[in-house]
């Protein structure tokens, strides 16, 4: 019972960070209808910068200070520079872009900084387990953290007249334009923010999978089978998604399949939702009249 | 009355294919003007290049300054409210929030504040709907939501693209009315499009007819609603 609890807790932790890359896959999913394949290298990349920072010897929260605004800035830029000229093009050339990214992140990551695995500290500190032994200082430390970005962006959006204009430019860029909203700050806006949301999940998950240019391609991938679980279309249902997919992870490594495979249960988890109920859990379908 | 929209050999295209070739035309402070013509003749493209939505060849002045050549969000904000075709509804969002996004180039809170009753006081069908998904409304509701949310941007010109379309004879009615409403309660002007040329004669100052996206006449809109002759051959009613 004790191991199922401990494997709950730390089911909840890394669906934390899968919750977080699954929102700012939505996001942007939501505003371009398009999944960035490289959130989790732009986000793995964000995390080198920290590390050097680090080993600069910036103090670890002055140097997050420092990477979650730089992260937002690269991710607007990236927007801006490459996909804005795009936005009339096909889908295939997007992907292209995407996947395009993503090799070179990892390229340019793996040839700056090597492809060796690297100890990456935590914040909270390496004592004791909490609570009983349940969780480490770590997991309870970043989940924390990432239930803080995560009702800091849904009250962005949910109560700011900014967060109010970039979904309405995400369901309707014709009539935002029409009432005035920058559609295309908007979209940057949003890139700004998702690279932002994925640099911290890259900075918490770090302790944890140790760094190295492919940590976050197994994350991106739990992500994604998280955000179409909820329902792509729906933020919250991407959150939610993404808890559910950390915990199952955690427990079908530990009683079912084994650790080796716990991959292949995030393959698994999307090949079910697709044939099931492609719209997701909270995937809503909306209603309209015509 | 002084001019605040004037167009002067405009030009519009939808890629390759020309719609409007050359038209002139203003529209006078304080007043109704309608644009009317048949399905195809261009209207709602003339109303898509003011607010600069596609290409554009000519002068189009707002106010004495060029806005051709702007971005569409900068024309808003100069106080153009444009009422599109299909009504641009934001379907996911609610009626309150769609308000809101209306008045999203203002920062005067309490003005806004003061506004939104306005359009509550002249849309009560809209306070009651607030929290409802937008979506759900029906033609009519919708179309009185967005010349609500084009009014939340104080506009000093109103642009209508067919506000009757597709809304049953009762509810075009009070639609209408509630305009003749708005012309008289506030210094908004309005342009608008329709096909509908009685409903549009009886409330307009100054009408213009257009043919394959040329002006084919203009003159006070009383005097085209007696013409008898005119109101046949063009307007077929």
């Amino acid at each position: 019972m004790d191991g199922l609890i401990h494997q709950l807790v730390s089911g909840i932790a890394s669906g934390g960070i899968y919750a977080s890359v699954a929102l700012a896959l939505v996001m942007i999913y939501q505003a371009t209808h398009h999944v960035n394949f490289a959130q989790g290298e732009m986000a793995m990349f964000s995390t080198y910068i920290a590390l050097t920072l680090i080993q600069a010897g910036v103090p670890y929260w002055v140097a997050f200070a420092i990477v979650v605004p730089v992260s937002f800035g690269v991710g607007a830029l990236i927007q801006r520079i490459l996909m804005e000229p795009l936005a009339k093009a096909p889908v295939l050339a997007s992907v292209g872009v995407f996947i395009g990214l993503l090799l070179v992140f990892n390229s340019v990551a793996g040839w700056i900084f090597t492809y060796t695995l690297k100890p990456f500290p935590t914040p909270f500190g390496e004592g004791k387990p909490l609570l009983n032994g349940f969780v480490s200082r770590h997991d309870l430390g970043s989940t924390v953290v990432t239930l803080v970005v995560l009702i800091s962006i849904w009250a962005f959006f949910r109560f700011t007249k900014v967060g109010l204009a970039m979904r309405a430019a995400a369901f309707n860029p014709v009539s935002s334009r029409l009432v005035g909203v920058p559609v295309n700050k908007m979209l940057a806006l949003g890139w700004g923010l998702a690279a932002a949301i994925g640099a911290i999940a890259g900075m918490m998950v770090a302790p944890i999978v140790f760094l190295d240019p492919n940590m976050m391609s197994g994350v991106l991938l739990y992500a994604f089978a998280g955000a179409l679980l909820g329902g792509i279309t729906n933020p919250l249902g991407a959150v939610i998604g993404g808890f559910l997919v950390g915990i199952i992870e955690n427990i079908g490594g530990a009683y079912i399949v084994g650790t080796e495979l716990k991959l292949s249960m995030a393959l698994f988890i999307i090949v079910v939702v697709l044939v099931v109920k492609p719209a997701g859990l909270f995937g809503k379908t909306l209603v309209s009249r015509v | 009355m002084p001019t605040l929209l004037e167009v002067v050999g405009l030009h519009g295209a939808y890629g390759e294919s020309k719609v409007l070739h050359g038209l002139d035309f203003v529209v006078e402070e304080g007043g109704v003007t309608t644009l009317l013509g048949a399905n195809g003749a261009g209207k709602t493209t003339t109303l898509r290049a003011i607010s600069g939505m596609i290409n554009t060849q000519g002068e189009i002045r707002f106010a004495g300054e060029r806005i051709d050549g702007l971005a569409t969000e900068a024309i808003a904000r100069r106080g153009i409210a444009h009422v599109p075709d299909g009504r641009g509804t934001f379907m996911e969002l609610t009626v309150e929030e769609n308000l809101r996004l209306g008045a999203y180039t203002r920062n005067d809170k309490a003005g806004v504040a003061a506004d939104m009753a306005r359009v509550f006081d002249l849309f009560p069908k809209l306070h009651e709907r607030l929290s409802q998904q937008a979506g759900t409304l029906s033609g009519g509701e919708q179309q009185m939501l967005a010349i609500a949310r084009a009014l939340l941007l104080r506009p000093r010109l109103l642009l209508l693209d067919e506000p009757s379309f597709g809304l049953a004879p009762l509810i075009v009615r009070e639609i209408f009315d509630t305009m003749e409403r708005i012309v008289r309660e506030t210094k908004v002007s309005i342009l608008v499009v329709e096909q509908n040329a009685s409903l549009a004669l009886a409330i307009a100052d100054r009408a213009y007819l257009l043919e394959t996206g040329r002006i084919v006449m203009s003159g006070a809109a009383d005097d085209i609603r007696k013409d008898e002759t005119l109101r046949r051959s063009y307007l077929g009613y």
